[in-house]
């Protein structure tokens, strides 16, 4: 094998200032380029070229959209809750009795395609990472996953794939999947969505920050050998549309040990128990480059590396390749020399390799006002000489233009009023039947029976209750609820009103188990950033949900943006997955969605308004294959009446189970309701509601069902008036049918037949053949 | 005394918590054991917990059977002496130990599976089931991908005819296990191993019922009052 591949040094690169780097390749722009000398005051090494390369890319700087995703400090809501805000590698919620929880959710859609089973595994990974480095103990994990139509052919392959890799990876972590949800579309054909969604609890002392303090501190690199894993993944798998190409690309996506990361998030937590470590860094998309440059911007700005003393599993790996490498399951510490015998020792304990690839240095005013200094050698040679505040924190930022698309006010003005509504007790049935089996509502357990929700033994409410409810901890009665929602129909008939609907969802989901929501995270998911048309429905997203957010006092926490799920023109509908998290006094008192037989008899509030809104609705996309309109109003006052409507009936033992609306309205909530405690219920529609189509598939936000035992019914009607939200007794609980009359008849449907149209759909598709 | 159960953590152990979560509400001490030491500090029992032992890379259990601590227990467990509980992950460790008879292969699905899953009690005759009545049926967690349960047919025919059978699914095995054995024990009662998972079924807050408190109460009763361990399996 030959070495003999010339390095290059900064001293090289000073002497042929005029060679040829191929940064378009590594998805540089002219001018970003041009930049990077400027910063340098010389052409960049490889090794630096490959630094910025990564550092800058899209997926790593947030460059077309961190001008937007301002918003959300500027508006922030004060809340004494926030402990660590926007920026770190997740944001950090007091949840009281001096505990903090630390959440994220970020996607891990490009690999996803590329590779299902491997892409969406260490997107599970990597998230896990996220907030392992904050300090917490991962405790649950969820994901928000789109795909194109459930029957199209590559579907069968993407799916599976994607389900299989967060099963293998989050089971054999030990992290339990507390919920999450799926949709179909056929723009996810070619750009299916996975988002990754964590949770780890920590006491307020034990937050961590990626920072670097302390020069002579030894830089220690530990977990995983590095790899050719992944190898450009960042700025290419991440920034660039999909074609014919990325089938050569297969090689790039990373492979993942979860093994590995379990040993990993053990032995950290027992390093950081011991108080060894005063920095910390996950590594990620980027890898070394990522690590060391935001190591040294957090701290002094000043690092100094030995390239050549990263453990390899490949020994022919270049000085760039360890650079961008994404091997997985590594992580960097910045370690105290007095206290390195005994971080090595816990290394050892738990089998973990470990590395002093280098250390903190001093720097000089005028090196600080550069943005610091980071040094690599290989083999004693300078390779890299930069000031690494240019690359963590100084990328290029756009104003990408943006405007909003001509044909949006035509999709507006196509709304469902010329689709025709069943006519008669027998096609409401039939369509009830239809909406319910179709694959974006009906019942996900083929996908979530493969995940493991019982590791920890703390988990209160999983899939598919309309939130994941986690207790704290063993010797607490506290617990956190989190749901995460998103409706892409509606985003692209109105990105800024889908936007809020999607927060609006999570929020009310969160409610729906007797929580009171908290925090906020993100993950943004859009087409290209240089489409105007896309950066609009970003801009509009992004201002919908800051306000939103600022309104109900709810602060966004962190996140992800991923953009270029498109293919070819066509971007995706845009996919803002939202995630809400909401904490509960005392675990005991949540809410099921589930009506059980202990509840028979119980009395069926439906609680908000309905509308006739139909625009986006599930019934408009399943039964005609219609997307126009406008999407259902957004009245976050009614939102919060009703979250606290919910949140305190929980509390006050008022109500016995509790749904929210959303896809699919009234008719999806009863239906499910009943199926998840095996009992019926008999509904009246009259007095004084809408028709009954409306009643039933009108999706009008700020809605839940509620069931509440007759003895309550004083307490909970009290309840809701005094916080002025609309409660209409709608039924009761019992039975063996869903049973629906209204002023000109009704129908029944037994709670077999309902279930097997609820059931059958996902494994009549991927246990076929 | 309060007895002490130890909970042995291999790497990539995951339910050693839970399994100490039940010993802890069943009532009695439980007492961490590391798979590199070859220590069982005196305790009175020991679970195998669930999880992937050493990443399960080789095959489940494979591996974890030659741990240091296997030295300790393997001898004390096949004398009768010491009881000893292999959930999920810890029955394939004691099969590949062969302190139990046949071995778990992949599930008939292919998929890992996270049911709630109702079993009869088939024999009440063990250190884990004796307070249990033959024939009852519980509600407990199934988790696993390799949890079918295969065996020779004299050695399947011999674990029924010694009623070496102590755990059995109901409504068909939705792994594909041979004659719906979800957990067998050895000639002394005092081994068992099973795929699904009474750690998760001892509150009613996170569990699907508390049905499996009695394998935890079962040990110590045994313990206390040397309730039979073999002696009238049935």
């Amino acid at each position: 094998m030959s070495h003999s591949r010339a390095i290059d040094t900064v001293a090289t690169a000073e002497s042929t200032p005029e060679a040829e780097q191929p940064y378009a390749e590594l998805g540089m722009a002219d001018d970003e380029y041009a930049r990077v000398r400027t910063i340098l005051g010389r052409r960049p090494t490889a090794a630096e070229l490959a630094i910025y390369s990564v550092m800058w890319s899209e997926h790593c700087s947030y460059k077309s959209s961190r001008v937007h995703l301002k918003k959300f400090g500027e508006l922030a809501p004060d809340s004494d809750a926030l402990l660590v805000g926007m920026g770190e590698n997740a944001g950090v919620v007091d949840v009281g009795e001096g505990r903090a929880v630390t959440f994220k959710i970020e996607s891990h859609n490009h690999p996803s395609y590329v590779e299902p089973h491997q892409g969406a595994a260490t997107g599970v990974g990597g998230i896990v990472r996220d907030i392992l480095t904050m300090g917490a103990r991962p405790v649950a994990v969820m994901d928000a996953l789109r795909f194109g139509p459930a029957d199209a052919p590559d579907t069968r392959r993407v799916l599976p794939g994607v389900v299989s890799g967060i099963s293998f990876y989050g089971n054999c972590l030990g992290l339990p999947n507390i919920g999450g949800e799926v949709g179909f579309g056929a723009g996810y054909a070619g750009n299916p969505l996975v988002n990754a969604l964590c949770v780890g609890v920590m006491k307020h002392s034990d937050i961590k920050l990626a920072q670097a303090p302390g020069p002579g501190n030894k830089v220690v690199l530990f977990g995983a050998t590095t790899g050719p894993d992944g190898i450009g993944g960042a700025s290419v798998l991440a920034s660039a549309t999909f074609d014919e190409e990325s089938q050569a690309k297969r090689p790039s996506v990373q492979v993942g040990d979860p093994f590995l990361e379990k040993l990993l998030i053990e032995c950290s937590l027992e390093l950081f128990a011991q108080d060894l470590v005063v920095g910390i860094q996950d590594l990620g998309a980027a890898g070394v480059s990522c690590a060391t440059t935001e190591l040294a911007a957090g701290g002094t700005g000043g690092m100094r590396i030995e390239l050549d003393r990263v453990p390899l599993r490949d020994s022919t790996l270049t000085p760039e390749e360890i650079l961008m490498s994404e091997s997985q399951e590594r992580m960097m510490a910045v370690v105290e020399p007095g206290r390195l015998d005994d971080f090595l020792a816990v290394c050892r304990k738990w089998n973990i390799e470990a590395a002093v690839i280098g250390e903190v240095s001093d720097v000089t005013p005028e090196e600080a006002e550069r943005g610091g200094r980071l040094v690599m050698t290989w083999h004693g040679e300078t390779i890299v000489d930069l000031p690494p505040r240019t690359a963590a924190d100084e990328g290029p930022v756009y104003e990408r233009p943006y405007a909003r698309p001509a044909e949006q006010d035509a999709l507006q003005a196509d709304t469902p009023d010329r689709l025709d509504r069943p006519k008669d007790d027998a096609s409401l049935r039939e369509q009830l039947l239809t909406v319910l089996a179709a694959p974006g509502v009906c019942d996900p357990s083929w996908i979530t029976r493969q995940y493991d929700s019982y590791v920890l033994g703390n988990t209160v409410l999983r899939a598919p209750h309309d939130g994941g409810m986690i207790r704290i901890s063993d010797d607490s009665d506290r617990g956190v609820a989190l749901a995460t929602d998103g409706n892409g129909r509606y985003t692209r008939l109105d990105p800024y009103t889908g936007t809020r609907a999607a927060f609006a969802e999570a929020y009310r989901n969160v409610a729906a188990t007797g929580a009171r929501p908290l925090a906020v995270t993100n993950c943004l998911n859009y087409g290209s950033p240089e489409d105007p048309a896309v950066m609009w429905q970003f801009a509009e997203s992004t201002r919908g949900l800051a306000e939103a957010c600022n309104q109900l006092g709810t602060p966004v926490t962190g996140g992800n943006v991923s953009f270029y799920n498109q293919t070819g023109e066509t971007a995706i509908n845009p996919t803002p997955v939202i995630g809400v998290l909401g904490v509960i006094g005392d675990v005991h008192d949540r809410l099921t969605s589930a009506f059980s037989a202990a509840d028979d008899g119980a009395a069926i509030y439906l609680l908000g308004e309905t509308r006739d809104e139909l625009g986006g609705s599930a019934w408009a996309d399943v039964i005609h294959g219609h997307l126009g309109g406008l999407p259902p109003e957004v009245d976050l006052a009614a939102e919060a009446a009703l979250g606290e409507v919910l949140a305190s009936a929980a509390e006050y033992g008022v109500a016995a189970a509790a749904h929210d609306l959303s896809d699919g309205g009234l008719a999806a909530a009863l239906a499910e309701s009943a199926l998840r405690g095996g009992t019926g219920c008999r509904i009246s529609l009259d007095g004084g509601l809408a028709d009954p189509f409306t009643a039933l598939f009108s999706e009008s936000g700020a809605r839940a069902v509620v069931a509440v035992r007759p003895e309550a019914e004083e307490a909970f009607k009290e309840l809701c008036s005094r916080h002025g939200v609309p409660a209409a007794a709608i039924g009761t609980v019992g039975g063996s049918s869903l049973s629906v009359s209204h002023p000109g008849g009704g129908f029944d449907i037994p709670l077999q037949e309902l279930r097997t149209a609820y059931e059958s759909t996902l494994p009549a598709i991927f246990d076929g053949e | 005394m309060t007895a002490r159960v130890g909970v042995v953590t291999f790497p990539g152990s995951l339910d050693d918590k839970d399994a100490a979560r039940a010993v802890r509400i069943a009532g009695a001490q439980p007492v961490p054991l590391w798979h590199d030491d070859a220590d069982l500090k005196g305790v009175d029992a020991v679970v195998l917990p669930g999880g992937f032992s050493y990443g399960d890379y080789l095959r489940c259990g494979a591996i974890a059977r030659f741990a240091p601590i296997m030295t300790e227990l393997v001898p004390a467990a096949r004398s009768g002496a010491l009881p000893v509980l292999g959930i999920c992950n810890g029955f394939q460790i004691l099969c590949e130990s062969h302190l139990l008879p046949g071995a778990l292969t992949r599930n008939e699905s292919l998929h890992f599976i996270n049911v709630e899953q109702r079993l009869r009690v088939e024999s009440a005759g063990t250190a884990w089931t004796n307070r249990y009545t033959a024939g009852e049926e519980i509600l407990v967690v199934l988790k696993s991908g390799e949890g079918r349960y295969t065996a020779a047919p004299d050695t399947l025919d011999e674990l029924e005819r010694t009623g070496r059978v102590v755990v059995r699914y109901t409504g068909g095995a939705p792994n594909g296990s041979e004659r719906g054995i979800a957990g067998i024990t050895n000639e002394h009662g005092n081994v068992v191993g099973l795929m699904p998972h009474p750690e998760h079924a001892v509150e009613a807050l996170t569990g699907p019922s508390e049905d499996g408190l009695g394998f935890f109460t079962s040990v110590l009763a045994h313990l206390a009052d040397g309730v039979p361990a073999g002696s009238s399996a049935r």
